[in-house]
């Protein structure tokens, strides 16, 4: 067994939480950098110049991208031989959030109660999902989701009949009736299968994935291919302005289903597509 | 087309001539406030009391700031989406609310509200809080300090970026703009 101690896991949350407000992955930069060539529209290029204008300052400055520093996701994955000494888990990730909102200057934007809605006044509690994996070793990622693309994400259970093609028509009335409000350019994460939980799950899990890589198996890496021009083909564009650049990338993740059903969730994310990871 | 630069408060004849696509560098006050600093106002209202401030005339721009680090003005700045206040936006706007700065689809409610009223509404770019935070010149909270982020703010910005999304004969960009790049199958 290997021994992790309570700060360890308070310090690398903390770190993760502020990095990952203000340092945007290289991954999501450079598809940035590729919209802003193939962008036709005046006002979609304007926009872009703007976003990528946005990263550098914020990397400069240590200040965060976007001033909604989300809700703070986190995966854990917990190697079956690795033991927490000194507290608990949840307790744990949640001192790492309070610390990481408080000194990096984030904004706490966490209610108590979805009806009383009165600000917890540290972000926290964070959203936290656990896995236990092989090993003695502990991944943390921390994935701050703003609520502007949150709000615009969608689910729907799907009868098995519909089949893929019942998946595209979901997945391109969710990016339409979306419109400008998640902050276009998008990333998409698409979650197929499971229950109604483990495709919401799924859609969350997509948004990790870099977006140069497609699903290793062919026939969804084409799906993610087609599903990304015909959202293009909108012409929602950068900000929803009009423009040839409404997505910078779609993720599907899949889980074996019951036999009566196909869920589909869809987790729409803004282009600050912010997640960072570290291993213990 | 390059930016026109205007001076707040707009001017109700060059609101007029605004439309939808223009490019706008704004500069002078302007106030910040999201959902709960709506609630709070338009429930003062309800109650028959006055405001903390007069938005006759005045822009407000729909932002919820990250705290400022030691020595800086302000935290990142960027808009929230502007939607979630359409229930009180018409309110507002009748009080003779000139514009509104933001992200996203407008109701119908609003955009009769702002024909009626002659106003316009700005889309700043989401997601470019760091970027737009450098706009804004000074900022204090004006009213409502308790709800942190929420609180109402008055802004002393210069430069600021913004785009006319719908314009006060009601056109809009979100409609219009995506319509020239569709690609029909």
């Amino acid at each position: 067994m290997r021994e992790i101690r309570v700060e360890e896991i308070v310090e690398a949350v903390a770190q993760l939480c502020q990095e990952a407000n203000y340092y945007l992955t290289s991954d999501v930069q450079k598809a940035l950098q590729e919209a802003l060539v193939k962008e036709e529209s005046p006002q979609g290029k304007m926009a872009l110049d703007c976003i990528l204008a946005n990263i550098q300052l914020a990397r400069h400055r240590s200040m965060p991208l976007c001033q909604d520093t989300g809700m703070a996701v986190i995966f854990l994955e917990i190697g079956q031989e690795a033991i927490l000494r000194g507290g608990i888990w949840e307790e744990a990730v949640n001192a790492g959030v309070r610390k990481g909102y408080q000194e990096g200057y984030l904004r706490k934007s966490v209610v108590k109660d979805p009806l009383l809605r009165e600000n917890t006044g540290d972000n926290t509690p964070a959203v936290i999902h656990y896995q236990l994996v092989s090993g003695d070793r502990v991944k943390i990622t921390v994935a701050p989701k703003g609520f502007g693309s949150e709000n615009m994400s969608a689910l729907k259970m799907l009868k098995p009949a519909q089949g893929v093609q019942g998946v595209k028509d979901f997945v391109l009335q969710v990016v339409k009736e979306a419109g400008p409000n998640p902050c276009p350019p998008m990333v998409i994460g698409v979650g197929l299968g499971g229950t109604m939980e483990k495709a919401a799950f799924l859609a969350k899990k997509a948004l990790l994935r870099p977006l140069d890589q497609r699903n290793p198996r062919k026939d969804l890496a084409e799906l993610e291919e087609d599903l990304l021009v015909r959202i293009n083909d909108l012409g929602l564009g950068p900000q929803g302005l009009g423009g040839r650049v409404t997505a910078l990338g779609l993720s599907i993740e899949t889980y074996p289903t019951h036999i009566a059903g196909l869920p589909v969730a869809v987790n729409i994310n803004c282009h600050v597509a912010r997640h960072k990871e570290k291993i213990l | 087309m390059a930016a026109q630069k205007l001076t707040l408060p707009l001017q109700e004849e060059i609101i007029e001539k605004l439309a939808i696509g223009d490019e706008v560098l704004l500069t002078g006050i302007m106030y910040g406030a999201r959902d709960a600093a709506h609630k709070r106002m338009v429930e003062t209202l309800q109650q028959g009391k006055g405001l903390p401030v007069a938005l006759k005339g005045q822009t407000i721009y729909y932002v919820g700031p990250c705290p400022a680090k030691p020595g800086e003005i302000i935290g990142s700045a960027g808009p929230t989406t502007s939607g979630r206040m359409d229930a009180y936006a018409p309110t507002i706007l009748d009080l003779g609310l000139k514009g509104m700065i933001g992200k996203g689809q407008r109701s119908p409610e609003v955009i009769a509200s702002m024909q009626k009223n002659r106003a316009v509404y700005l889309g700043a770019v989401g997601g470019a809080g760091a970027l737009l935070a450098q706009c804004i010149k000074k900022a204090e909270v004006v009213a409502y300090p308790e709800l942190g982020p929420e609180a109402l703010w008055r802004f002393q910005v210069e430069d600021f970026p913004v785009v006319v999304i719908i314009d006060a004969q009601g056109n809009n960009l979100y409609e219009e703009g995506p319509k020239v790049y569709e690609r029909r199958r």
